[in-house]
């Protein structure tokens, strides 16, 4: 053990020496999965705190009634941006990140199946998110000012027609989703074709973490439902380039095309988004509880439903465009069911912390909170299922609130808890506890001070979108609160870069396994070598490192 | 290596599938809804002599592998020519119809929703017969200049799943423009 903490030392010791050009230029030109990975999570992150940004304007906008902050105009570009980037640009990123990470390390490989393939893939997503905000100084072209695109982040037709954006805003929206988009599906050829060929000895389908599972399943999911957006932004392409016809209602077309190809790639997105998040949690909550994941298989079985009935809720996002009540009971009916699988996994994983001995360490933290805010979006998504209910909510800060809830609450809090986690395997040094402790309960009582009352002025029937509103309706008290929250998240997030800067140069030294826990990038040192494992330890049950750690009781037997 | 391209390859095939699933809905869910001509059924006419060219390149294409497997290098060569040759006949019969199409019934991407979907579609797949005729050029070259050797067939085997692949895709759309569509 010694011995490796030396060379570590020495090498971190001659990275520091060589002059900074070469460093830059190793990390441009590598193909090493686990410095892309990093390059994902990292611009990932630089995204959210842009995006996060934006969302702060609007907020702040929306604080009381009548308020100027920022223009209508900027407004709509406001929106528009920050949905477009929180999804494409800090989601799927991060998400693909720690697979592009942790996928390899798992499953006891060199490297991803096609590394060049892989370095391209970020490359593309990263110049696709510069192109994208680009826009805020080129969108109008050589014309006129800056803009950035206005036309919401699922970019609804007819509005995306020559006729009604003229400029080049709604190009660069296109273009720059299109081509991270390519990066992606580029990603998910690796991870699949990685997951399915090259897994160490030992280590069969049934033995997989389950993160490695679902980054399989939304791997196959991105294949599947990707292409479809690509598709429809090549359509809108031809509209706005070539004078095409597909969804310009003068000529017989129908808009709501574009709805219904967007939403196919859209719902299932959000499972793409969410269901690492459950690998997170499902790799953390077993460690951090002292026990072994409770009903391996009925999760994994869970995720590979949630993916294939994923696919056949899209149209619930349209109950109010007037699809008829056969469409509508039909989606109506597939979102429901959408809710069984991810119930089974709220029960694994409190099946898991049952009558375990939990330590409260940061990750864990998030965790605990990931399991409330998830229950609770999961609950307001039914509600948004029955298609009346939704008649009534659609389009208003109801909604808002319950993907928020999703995406930051169930999501981001995952990211943060994997983040605190995976640190100290990546950079060989743990974050602060005590830091992480108050980004915890500042984000936390934050989060819910602002997207817990959302649901109340949507309840109100507070449209979402709206510049501004009037003093009439009871709306400010909520949106009031609504934005005092903020603060506290931005405090929150301000501390979680503090402690990473800090724990990068000061942080207590990790070793190999500092968490005591079973998976096999545990096994490696921290941070791993550029080949990962010396020798890749021969696996014969779904804890290789317990077997490792007490060859008296190994875990085999007892699957 | 093998086992890696062959997933790989399948992965990229599904999502090939999945991008033109989509235009071919599109297709569907238009016909018969252009406002103005002309209409498919007074333009289009069977491109019987292009889809005979097209689908028996992937029988010629699988001859070339058969020379392969078996060591015969020029003779596989000389098949993947064949293979490319018949590509090429498509491809210009695939112009000759634009050509008729837009200078004799001046129907354009533009005129009316049949255009559209026309043009993008048959337009997707001619651009995928470009990119599968690319690469077989490279396998053709390769083979006349002994870099393709037996232990590559599997390699080669890999490229040839998107040739078959581009060929399927016609049989669907094939079916969907000139006999559904018309």
């Amino acid at each position: 053990m010694s011995v490796r903490a030396d060379t570590m030392t020495s090498r971190r010791g001659a990275e520091a020496h060589r002059p900074l050009l070469a460093v830059l230029h190793e990390w441009v030109v590598t193909v090493d999965h686990k410095r892309l990975g990093v390059m994902y999570v990292v611009s990932g992150l630089v995204f959210l705190v842009v995006a996060g940004l934006e969302a702060s304007a609007m907020r702040l906008q929306l604080a009381w009634s009548g308020l100027h902050v920022v223009p209508p105009g900027t407004f709509n570009q406001l929106f528009t941006m920050h949905g477009t980037t929180m999804v494409f640009l800090v989601g799927i990123p991060i998400v693909f990140g720690f697979g592009n990470y942790l996928v390899p390390l798992m499953i006891g490989a060199r490297d991803l199946a096609f590394p060049r393939l892989n370095a391209f893939g970020f490359w593309i997503f990263l110049f696709g998110g510069l192109l994208l905000h680009f826009s805020f100084l080129g969108g109008e072209g050589l014309y006129g000012g800056g803009a950035a695109p206005a036309i919401g982040w699922f970019a609804y037709a007819p509005l995306t027609e020559r006729a009604f954006t003229p400029g080049n805003a709604t190009d660069y929206w296109n273009l720059a989703l299109l081509v991270a988009g390519v990066g992606t599906v580029a990603t998910a050829v690796n991870m699949v074709t990685t997951i399915f060929t090259m897994r160490g000895p030992g280590m069969t389908l049934g033995r997989m973490p389950v993160f490695v599972w679902e980054i399989a399943t939304i791997s196959w999911l991105t294949l599947i439902i990707l292409p479809p957006l690509t598709a429809a932004q090549i359509m809108l392409l031809l509209d706005r380039f070539l004078g095409a016809h597909f969804f310009d209602t003068q000529a017989g077309a129908s808009a709501v095309m574009w709805q219904h190809f967007f939403w196919f790639f859209g719902h299932p997105e959000v499972y793409i988004l969410m269901l690492p998040g459950f690998g997170f949690a499902s790799e953390i909550i077993p460690v951090f509880s002292r026990k072994v994941l409770f009903g391996y298989a009925t999760l994994v079985a869970a995720s590979a439903g949630i993916g294939l009935v994923g696919m056949s809720t899209w149209a619930h996002h349209m109950f109010v465009v007037g699809m008829g009540s056969t469409l509508n009971a039909a989606f109506a009916a597939s979102t429901m069911l959408v809710a069984v699988p991810t119930g089974v996994k709220i029960f694994n994983w409190l099946g898991t912390m049952y009558g375990g001995k939990i330590r409260f360490g940061t990750p864990m933290l998030f965790c605990c909170a990931f399991l409330f805010q998830f229950l609770c979006a999961g609950l307001t998504g039914i509600m948004l299922s029955v298609a009346p209910f939704n008649w009534q909510l659609s389009d208003s800060y109801f909604v808002v609130a319950h993907f928020h809830f999703v995406l930051i609450g169930a999501l981001l809090f995952t990211i943060f808890a994997a983040i605190y986690y995976w640190f100290p395997k990546v950079t060989g040094r743990m974050l602060s506890e005590r830091l992480g402790r108050w980004h915890f309960w500042l984000f936390v009582i934050g989060f819910n001070t602002t997207f817990l009352t959302m649901h109340v002025p949507g309840m109100l029937g507070m449209p979402r979108r709206i510049y501004s509103y009037p003093a009439d309706r009871g709306w400010e008290i909520w949106n009031l609160v609504v934005t005092l929250g903020l603060p506290l998240q931005i405090i929150g997030i301000l501390i979680f870069v503090i402690n990473i800067v800090i724990s990068l140069r000061r942080g207590t030294p990790a070793g190999d396994d500092p968490w005591d826990a079973w998976t096999l990038e545990w096994a490696t040192t921290s941070p791993p070598p550029v080949y990962n494992f010396e020798v890749v330890p021969v696996v014969s049950s779904r804890r290789p490192l317990w077997d490792l750690k007490h060859p008296d009781d190994p875990d085999g037997p007892h699957e | 290596m093998n086992e890696r391209g062959r997933v790989g390859m399948i992965c990229l095939i599904v999502a090939e599938t999945s991008l033109f699933a989509v235009f071919v809905v599109a297709y569907l869910f238009y016909i018969g809804k252009s406002l103005n001509g002309p209409y498919p059924k007074d333009v289009l006419e069977l491109p019987i002599f292009n889809t005979v060219c097209l689908l028996s390149s992937s029988i010629t294409v699988a001859v070339a592998l058969g020379a392969l497997r078996r060591g015969a290098l020029r003779r596989s060569g000389l098949w993947l020519l064949v293979t490319i040759v018949l590509g090429a006949v498509f491809l210009a019969g695939t112009a000759r119809e634009w050509y008729r199409l837009i200078v004799g019934h001046g129907l354009t991407i533009g005129t009316n929703l049949f255009g559209t979907t026309f043009y993008s579609l048959v337009g997707l797949h001619a651009s995928h017969v470009i990119v599968g005729l690319v690469i077989l050029s490279l396998l053709c070259v390769f083979s006349f200049s002994g870099a393709l050797r037996r232990e590559d067939i599997e390699r080669a085997e890999i490229a040839s799943w998107y040739w078959h692949f581009i060929d399927g895709v016609w049989i669907v759309v094939f079916s969907v423009v000139y006999l559904v569509g018309r």
